[in-house]
């Protein structure tokens, strides 16, 4: 079990979201920053899915009543366990009785600390993904507050060594960002000048900025008719541009349904970038094509993939983990082989 | 005939369009062919959507294509003929429902705004089955179609923060039930006391996109035994088979 002491700025209960329901009017909800929550699990050794911590802005202080063994991921929240700093895209054991205190988000805003065995809060209609607006999975469908306690899945804490993720997985956040853009549903209710000035245009992450969605200010795009249409299915990454022409990019916590024209899709990979960007940070779209869309989710796949593949090499047996060098001494070739002792 | 309509939105996701109106002959065909589509089991569709006059197919783009997705749901809706679409009924599912006083603060607005006496505007409402064309905006929210103009009424000036679960309303010519809690400026005109969401339940919502729901006028012992019923997880909803071409369309 673990135990909030203090309470981040909106921390919640996500995993990959409530798939099957919108159908039903139901959100997907899930993690903002797919990437960094997938990093984090497979850091911590969970299968694909467990439920994560997803933390905002500000991070929380949590006592683990047991011995864990944790991943953080995503925005540097400074994390220190019992005083000592601990580096964000890395996964440790952490002692029973021991406090993991997670500050002010440096890069980023989101981080993503997964339990081995994950957080284990009831499935509701098979996630447990928190969507608060309607009170939905997670803990009792709200952020967490302080004196909240979690349970934590069965798992194996026979390894628990550290693993630093090595840099080609991780991501940075930087304040000036791109995201590629896949035309429609509704381009055709624009202007040509309205589509240019969409891919041309440098926008500002405005305050409202959530779960839900980012509204983004910058130069106005013109439509063609009415702003409005008759209400159909909001995917993920949807750019709705209302009559007032600034564009409001939907998120994890959409709703199912919207009733403005939807001129582009931010495309899926692209997404945990802005799910990092802070009110102030400048988003520049970039129109692609469905060719470039679909190589940029398998590449992601495949990069999600390299990772785990990395994480099984990392934990081979400590004997497979030996390192072999040449060295030259007075024209003699030696052939050495060093082995780390384990702990 | 079934001229459709593809469009992009995002690599996993594709619209399929069947016209621009809000019309119950168009969603009658959104309807019919979701249920096409699910039935024929396609690899790597992860679930549709269906709306007004759309269907939001989301799919993984890298088990299936999407021209291949495109020309598979195409030959699968094929060309739309009457025959087949009487073949798969709907459903009328009954909301018993507490018109005025505590239940429906708007009911004697709503009269004073048409000129009718209360016992009208209920009569009028309860008149007819009204289509769920989609659910959406909250979960278990159901955009209704066939209301009377008769008792159209405008929005509250100025909405509620707080309206309650089951609260029956009506917002110019439409109507609808909140499902939940929620801040709102429908003029309410009664309350059901059957909820229409219950994710705990096997089975979590009372209706379903293409069904019709039937208000019923209750009396508050009625209403307060319904309450009774599905407090005690009893309440089994009054359900009966529709035609395709039944009472929906005026």
């Amino acid at each position: 079990m673990i135990s909030i002491i203090t309470a981040g700025l909106f921390t919640t209960v996500q995993d990959e979201g409530r798939w099957g329901y919108q159908a039903y009017g139901v959100p997907v909800a899930g993690a903002m920053d797919r990437h960094a929550y997938n990093m984090a699990n497979i850091l911590a050794g969970n299968q694909p899915g467990a439920a994560a911590l997803e933390m905002t802005v500000t991070g929380d202080t949590i006592r683990f009543d047991r011995a864990a063994y944790v991943a953080i991921c995503g925005a540097d929240m400074r994390p220190a366990l019992d005083g000592r700093e601990m580096a964000v895209w890395t996964s440790f054991p952490v002692p029973a009785g021991s406090v993991l205190a997670c500050g002010y988000a440096a890069g980023g805003c989101r981080a993503y600390l997964a339990v081995r065995g994950g957080i284990d809060v009831p499935a509701v209609l098979g996630s447990r993904a928190t969507y608060t607006r309607a009170a939905l999975g997670g803990l009792d469908g709200r952020k967490l507050k302080a004196g909240d306690t979690l349970a934590v899945g069965a798992c194996d804490l026979a390894d628990t060594r550290p693993l630093v993720l090595p840099d080609e997985f991780r991501a940075t956040y930087g304040s000036d960002i791109v995201l590629r853009v896949l035309p429609g549903p509704q381009d055709d209710h624009f202007t040509a000048d309205g589509l240019a000035t969409l891919f041309s245009a440098a926008y500002t992450v405005t305050d409202e900025a959530d779960r839900m969605g980012y509204r983004l200010a910058g130069p106005k795009i013109a439509h063609s008719g009415k702003a409005d249409i008759v209400s159909d299915a909001l995917p993920q990454g949807a750019i709705q541009v209302p009559g007032h022409g600034m564009p409001i990019v939907m998120m994890a916590d959409r709703a199912t349904t919207g009733g403005y024209t939807k001129i582009g899709t931010v495309i899926g990979p692209d997404l945990a970038l802005l799910a990092q960007a802070k009110p102030g940070d400048t988003v520049r779209l970039r129109r692609c094509g469905d060719e470039e869309a679909v190589a940029a989710l398998r590449a992601e796949r495949a990069r999600h993939a390299a990772a785990a593949a990395w994480r099984a090499g990392a934990l081979r047996p400590p004997s497979a983990a030996v390192r072999r060098f040449s060295l030259t001494v007075n024209g003699q070739t030696y052939a050495i082989e060093i082995e780390e002792e384990s702990t | 005939m079934d001229n459709i309509t593809f469009l992009d939105a995002g690599e996993q996701g594709l619209v399929v369009e069947f016209g621009t109106r809000i019309d119950p002959e168009v969603n009658r065909r959104v309807h019919r062919a979701g249920a096409l589509i699910t039935a024929a089991r396609i690899p790597g569709i992860i679930e549709i959507v269906p709306t007004y006059r759309s269907l939001l197919v989301y799919f993984d783009p890298l088990a299936t294509a999407r021209r291949e997705l495109g020309e598979r749901i195409r030959t699968l809706i094929g060309d739309g003929g009457p025959e087949e679409a009487a073949a798969r009924p709907g459903r009328v599912i009954e909301i018993p429902v507490g018109y005025g006083g505590e239940l429906g603060p708007d009911l004697d607005f709503v009269a004073s705004h048409t000129g009718l006496p209360p016992e009208e505007v209920i009569a009028i409402h309860i008149s007819v089955p009204y289509l769920v064309y989609m659910i959406g905006f909250t979960p278990g929210f159901p955009y209704l179609g066939g209301m009377s103009e008769r008792i159209a009424t405008p929005r509250l000036e100025k909405p509620r923060t707080a309206i309650p679960g089951g609260s029956v309303g009506i917002a110019g010519s439409q109507t609808g039930i909140y499902p939940i809690a929620s801040p709102g400026g429908w003029q309410i005109i009664g309350r059901t006391p059957v909820k229409l969401f219950d994710p705990a339940a096997a089975a979590p919502f009372l209706f379903a996109a293409g069904d019709h729901l039937q208000f019923k006028a209750v009396t508050a012992a009625e209403y307060a035994a319904v309450a009774g019923q599905v407090a005690a997880g009893t309440y089994a909803p009054v359900c009966r088979a529709i035609a395709a071409e039944g009472g929906d369309r005026q």
